[in-house]
């Protein structure tokens, strides 16, 4: 029976998907590609001083993501910092430095690593303007840039890339604001809180007193799911019942995860004018989503000997309202995109569950990843599988027309590089440092061990690739971690996006190559597969080591 | 390739050296087997163990992480014995040799490495050493001051003799029969036979004469008779000789775009592994799993991309080399590349589609013309034409009645591709000319225009055309007579049906590249409707009629402009701004050094009919490039499942469960993945020197099969040769 229902919420988040995909899909080509401005739009330009009709080379698209980043960054830690003279903070103070470094930086790169607690940290000023605002921007420039790179494809011989503010500003106010308000109602249909009612003290049956918070929880829900941020308005995020209080919530929610993600190859595919490019590149990230899932339910669900499994063990940190698949389903969700929001406890899953959580991640958040940077990191693969296979076919290589040359590779060959570097440089660090260790094992690691090591490793695969879960078990609140983790937010957002950017420009400069029968298909099911292989070989393997000193050894014994 | 040689013995050789192509084939049959014998190896041993110098190892950045883990290793296997003996590693004890097995294994990778890239320099030393005996210094005969104008012959001009190496650009010298011709350079007066063996291997002597396209002549080639001034175009130390030794030695090889790129890809992989590797001990130090060094080192070489590696460059020079045997000369590895990629191919029609006689087959004269006036011009204005159609013109009219003792003569008006007719002047002030219809009525017509002579008859012209379409339509050249008188009244007479032969099996060729993602463009200056035939009866996709040289470089350009390569052959010196702009453009060695220089390759066969195998080659170098990265790549992942067990399977026995290949111990599974690693090396050497098969089909089918035989097989190959050596290893007593 459980199977049953959980088979059949697995394939109604398909079939929902597979609807939106083509509308939202080409919804979003359109947004993008349209030489319309809305009226409110174009006050908007007015004001910033940007010529919506002008594109900008790959360098100023780049420094204009930069700049509007880093000025999140510095407004999301000044709101923290002065929390305590802000309205609606119910009485908390000022944020610590070290938190607010790294929670700007967090929120600012979409990534929504929690270090702190919100329902005793932050106030709803904080909450709204601070980092409500970061989930919709962050998520719109993450859009951006995948647009960027997607026009540097579809481009020729074009010296510009597509106008940033532009792209953000479309991407906000077309995309995101009307979903994420059609979806809050939603939400609150379905029981997620909505007020501004700050702590409510009631006395329980029991006699007891209990303080209830309120606050406006599903404003702010419906932009974590939606832009793939996930950090939750309280601290048990979505397994919190005001967050998400029902079987069918927890569903919607995981449709808002995956419903941009999984429709911009769709986007892709129209805007370079072959919509089963997009059809391969959907086939890849639904290949991966399913069978990462598959893996992680039959972990978990085959946990221990018959006895334990009886006596509930897999039910450990999970919800009863969501049962295991429903908790696998959404786990699953939240770690292929770059969510990281929760509705279970990932750090009570087995050990080879959490390694699946891991290991979605450590893919590069590419089935479907988060939204944009899961399109941007699957061509990038795509990029170094052509290079590959293209020579095969003998021919030196071309993805849609344009060469994959030295300058193309290398470009790629850094992207893949930085995230693995960052994960494991900073695990490492995190023993090697005498008086770090001494940190880390006094303070942060409360289970000594082998999981004690995975959380540090699923802390550093968070934060590196943008996803924001944990495994909770974890202080991360100390000065070592908020940095360490901290910078690798920030390099693991941004130094991706430089050459994201920077292989865009080079593709956009570029003629298109005809295609011909000597040319690489890349929308057959064999260009799929080697994807798939590319995508596991070279990214995957490179953490099979550290796997298995960690949730390896602990799950096989 | 002993044949390639060339003495300073001053007298005439009355015999011909022996032809090279048939050694040169030899060698190539052997090669294309791919097996290289033991003696190969041996030879070659001394180059790759010069190559172990650092300086020349960091050049490939794979193999350089290699060879400084060899050395580390063996530092360590030399103090182990000092410091106790060898180290735990993960919680596994290992024997004291595995550090001297690590070691000797390393070095024997990077050897094999070597070793590869050794064999292949190897061939082309052996060409380039004959060559060089070419080069040997001979005296010449430099014309003190020349006087071009008084005496182009030079009879009378001083010569004074200078050692050949002192020549240079601009020297005019003189060359008898029995001289070796002192350096590169064009021949400004005479006619001579020259024996070009030595740089071609065909032994029948070929005629060099002053202007046109046969004007070049080569450093190191000997003249065989009569005398010739020659105007020297090179440099010394930069003369084609010199450029052919530099290129067969790999001496100047540069790395190839593709090559580049492939190169930072598998630097950036081995960097990832590096930087896994670096982390590893920190990590496992959490559970006192930490790994002795050698593992470490002996992780990292498994993880890098080592097959590729050491393979990849001995693909590059062995690719160049596979030209070489064919006797094509690139003179940039990038140009072999662009061959991969060609999507356009130029092919001139005469000698690449058709043979190059075609044959006279009919005279068909026009209403009011008698036959015999039609034969007698036509033949007339052919005795002297030395072409093979003008022979054909001439046998066809003798075989009709034609005798040529009382045949007038006059002044010959050779063919030019301007004018595209050729004819007589006679001396009685009347013409004769034959070529296209265009230009023969072009012809007549422009003395209408000075207000001579009378218009052509619209019937006449009518009639003409008839005839014309006929002939063209049956894919034969037409070729207009036409005689002036001496007052300039034109008549036009009729037209010989020259039929042209296209040559066997290419519709079949033509298909094949079609598969391949190539088309074919017929360049002719036939007529469009002539053309239109022949290009259906070969088969190709498309043509270029009446084509001149300015029409096929502006073809060219707007190929380009869509996106396509190009290539294309060409000799003469009008088609040296096409073969420039072509991405491929492949000059004969019969043409001018104009075009010689224009072109990216000179094909010393002059066959035009080999550009197809030259696209050929080039796709079967990238294939195999591409072929054993993916072999490398996959087999990644069974050296993960032999080396990852064992390095933690003392702490955590649970990875046991990891050793599906059920290696005997830690220490053997490590020692055998690194065996491997080496041995394949050498197993895949005459893959790498012979190139996959390649057959023409569509791309996708090419990489369904690529991925099977490389892709799957580069994954399950080394957990079958692994776990084969790891039955060997464990008979070691101690592992």
């Amino acid at each position: 029976m459980t199977i049953l229902f959980g088979i059949l919420q697995i394939l109604t988040v398909a079939l929902v998907i597979a609807l939106i995909y083509r509308p939202l899909g080409d919804y979003m080509a359109h947004i993008f590609t349209t030489k319309k401005d809305l009226g409110v739009e174009r006050g908007f330009y007015r004001i910033i001083g940007v010529d919506s009709s002008s594109g900008q080379a790959w360098r100023s698209y780049l420094r204009s993501v930069l700049v509007f980043s880093l000025v999140g960054v510095l407004l999301v830690y000044a709101i923290q910092r002065a929390q305590a003279v802000l309205p609606y903070s119910l009485g908390f103070p000022a944020i610590p430095e070290g938190l607010s470094f790294n929670t700007a930086i967090s929120f600012v790169s979409n990534t929504n690593w929690q270090s702190y607690s919100p329902d005793v940290t932050m106030g709803y000023a904080v909450q709204i303007l601070g980092l409500v605002v970061q989930n919709f921007v962050s998520a719109a420039v993450g859009i951006a840039v995948a647009v960027a790179l997607i026009r540097g494809l579809a481009l020729r011989s074009s010296g510009t890339i597509g106008n940033f503010w532009v792209d953000l500003t479309r991407a906000t106010l077309r995309l995101l604001l009307p979903l994420a308000a059609a979806s809050a109602l939603i939400l609150i249909i379905g029981g997620v809180i909505q007020n501004f009612a700050g702590f409510t003290t009631v006395t329980t049956l029991t006699g007891g007193s209990a303080t209830i918070p309120g606050g406006p929880a599903a404003s702010q829900e419906a932009i974590k799911l939606l832009g793939t941020n996930g950090g939750g308005f309280f601290n048990a995020n979505s397994a919190h019942p005001f967050e998400n209080p029902t079987a069918w919530t927890s569903l919607f929610q995981i449709v808002l995860m995956l419903a941009i993600p999984f429709s911009l190859p769709r986007t892709f595919g129209q805007m370079v004018g072959d919509k089963r490019q997009g059809n391969a590149i959907v086939a890849v990230m639904a290949t991966i989503f399913t069978v990462s899932l598959a893996a992680m339910t039959w972990f978990e669900t085959t946990t221990g000997g018959a006895a334990t499994r009886l006596a509930g063990s897999a039910m450990e940190g999970k919800e009863d309202r969501f049962g295991i698949w429903g908790s696998t389903l959404f786990g699953s969700t939240s770690t292929l995109t770059s969510t990281g929001a929760v509705n279970a406890m990932h750090d009570s899953f087995t050990s080879l569950g959490g390694m699946m959580a891991m290991l979605n991640m450590m893919l590069g958040e590419i089935a479907p990843g988060g939204v944009g940077s899961g399109l941007y990191g699957l061509l990038v693969l795509a990029i170094v599988t052509v290079f590959i296979a293209g020579l095969l076919v003998g021919r030196t290589p071309e993805y849609l027309g344009k060469k994959i040359g030295p300058r193309e590779i290398k470009l790629a060959s850094i992207y893949i590089l930085i995230t693995p570097t960052l994960v494991l440089v900073g695990t490492a660090l995190s023993f090697a440092i005498p008086a770090v260790r001494e940190d880390v094992f006094g303070t942060s690691i409360w289970n000594p061990g082998l999981h004690g090591f995975s959380e540090v490793l699923y802390a550093f695969t968070s934060a590196a690739n943008n996803n924001g879960s944990a495994f909770a078990g974890l202080t991360a609140n100390t000065p070592w971690f908020n940095t360490a983790l901290g910078i690798a937010m920030l390099f693991g957002r941004f130094l991706p996006i430089v050459f994201v950017l920077a292989l865009a420009g080079s593709f956009a400069a570029q003629d298109r190559v005809p295609a011909t029968a000597g040319t690489l298909p890349t929308h057959r099911p064999q260009f799929v597969g080697l994807l798939l292989g590319v995508s596991i070989i070279v990214t995957a393997l490179t953490y099979f080591p550290v796997l298995a000193l960690g949730p390896l050894a602990e799950g096989l014994h | 390739m002993s044949a390639l040689t060339t003495t300073d013995a001053p007298e005439h050789n009355p015999e011909p050296t022996p032809p090279t192509s048939e050694s040169a084939s030899a060698s190539a049959s052997a090669n294309g087997k791919g097996a290289f014998t033991a003696a190969q190896l041996v030879a070659a041993l001394p180059g790759a163990m010069r190559k172990l110098d650092p300086r020349q190892m960091w050049r490939n950045p794979v193999m350089f992480i290699v060879e400084i883990g060899a050395a580390y290793t063996t530092v360590l296997a030399i103090a182990e014995p000092f410091l106790g003996g060898a180290a735990d590693s993960g919680g596994s004890s290992v024997p004291g040799s595995f550090t001297w097995g690590i070691a000797l294994w390393l070095w024997l990778t990077v050897i094999f490495a070597n070793l590869a890239e050794a064999v292949a320099e190897g061939r082309g030393k052996a060409q380039a050493e004959s060559l060089r005996a070419t080069r040997t210094s001979t005296t010449a005969a430099r014309v003190t001051s020349y006087d071009a104008q008084g005496d182009p012959a030079a009879t009378n001009a001083a010569t004074a003799p200078v050692s050949s190496a002192d020549l240079t650009l601009g020297d005019i010298v003189v060359a008898v029969a029995g001289d070796l011709i002192p350096g590169d350079g064009d021949i400004i007066w005479g006619i001579a036979s020259v024996d070009e063996s030595a740089i071609t291997g065909e032994s029948a002597p070929v005629i060099r004469e002053s202007g046109g396209d046969r004007s070049a002549v080569t450093g190191g080639t000997r003249v065989l008779s009569d005398r010739i001034v020659i105007r020297i175009t090179s440099k010394p130390g930069e003369t084609f000789v010199d450029r052919m030794i530099t290129l067969v030695e790999g001496a100047s090889r540069q790395k190839t775009p593709n090559e580049i790129a492939l190169n930072i890809l598998l630097a950036s992989l081995s960097i990832i592994f590096v930087v896994v590797a670096l982390t590893l001990n920190p990590i496992a130090g959490y559970s006192d799993a930490a790994v002795s060094v050698p593992v470490l080192i002996a992780l990292l070489v498994c993880l890098i991309p080592t097959t590729i590696g050491a393979l990849l460059s001995a693909i590059g020079i062995a690719g160049m080399d596979r030209l070489v045997q064919r006797n094509v000369l690139a003179m940039s590895g990038r140009a072999v590349e662009a061959a991969g990629d060609v999507t356009t191919l130029l092919l001139d029609k005469t000698g690449t589609i058709t043979y190059g006689n075609r044959r006279a087959a009919e005279f068909t004269a026009l209403r009011g013309i008698s036959l015999h006036t039609l034969i007698q011009a036509a033949a007339v204005s052919s005795l002297s034409d030395p072409t093979p159609e003008g022979k054909s013109i001439v046998d066809l009219a003798k075989e009709q009645g034609f005798t040529d003792s009382a045949a007038p003569t006059g002044e010959i008006v050779p063919f030019t591709a301007q004018t595209r007719m050729s004819g007589l002047d006679l001396a009685d002030g009347s013409q004769i000319r034959k070529g296209a219809g265009s230009a023969v009525i072009a012809w007549i017509e422009q003395e209408q225009a000075l207000g001579q002579g009378h218009p052509l008859p619209s019937s006449e012209l009518d009639e003409l055309e008839a005839n014309i379409e006929r002939i063209s339509n049956a894919g034969g050249t037409p070729l207009v007579v036409a005689t002036k008188a001496a007052d300039g009244t034109g008549q036009i007479l009729g037209v010989v049906y020259l039929k042209d032969i296209v040559k066997e099996g290419l519709r079949e060729r033509f298909a094949e590249l079609r598969s391949m993602g190539i088309r074919t463009v017929m360049i002719t200056g036939d007529n469009p409707l002539t053309a239109k035939a022949i290009a259906a009866e070969a088969g190709v996709d498309d043509y270029l009629a009446e084509a001149t040289p300015e029409d096929k470089l502006a073809l060219i350009r707007k190929e380009q402009d869509g996106g396509n390569l190009v290539a294309m052959t060409g000799d003469g010196t009008n088609d040296a701004p096409a073969l420039a702009q072509a991405d491929v453009g492949v000059a004969m060695n019969t043409g001018t050094s104009a075009a010689k220089e224009a072109g990216n390759m000179v094909d010393l066969d002059s066959d035009p009919t080999k550009l197809i195998d030259i696209v050929r080659i080039g796709k079967q170098l990238l294939i195999t490039r591409g072929a054993l990265t993916t072999f490398s790549i996959a087999n990644d992942v069974a050296k993960y499942f032999a080396i990852i067990p064992a390095m933690f399977a003392g702490v955590f026995p649970g990875l046991a469960m990891l050793n599906i290949m059920q290696l005997h111990s830690p220490a053997s599974a490590i020692l055998s993945a690194i065996i491997f690693n080496a041995i394949i090396i050498v197993v895949l050497i005459p893959l790498a020197l012979r190139g996959v098969s390649y057959r023409a089909l569509s791309a996708s089918k090419i990489l369904s099969r690529n991925i099977l035989v490389y892709g799957l097989g580069g994954i399950v190959a080394p957990f079958i040769g692994i776990k084969l050596i790891d039955l060997v290893v464990s008979v070691i007593p101690g592992f």
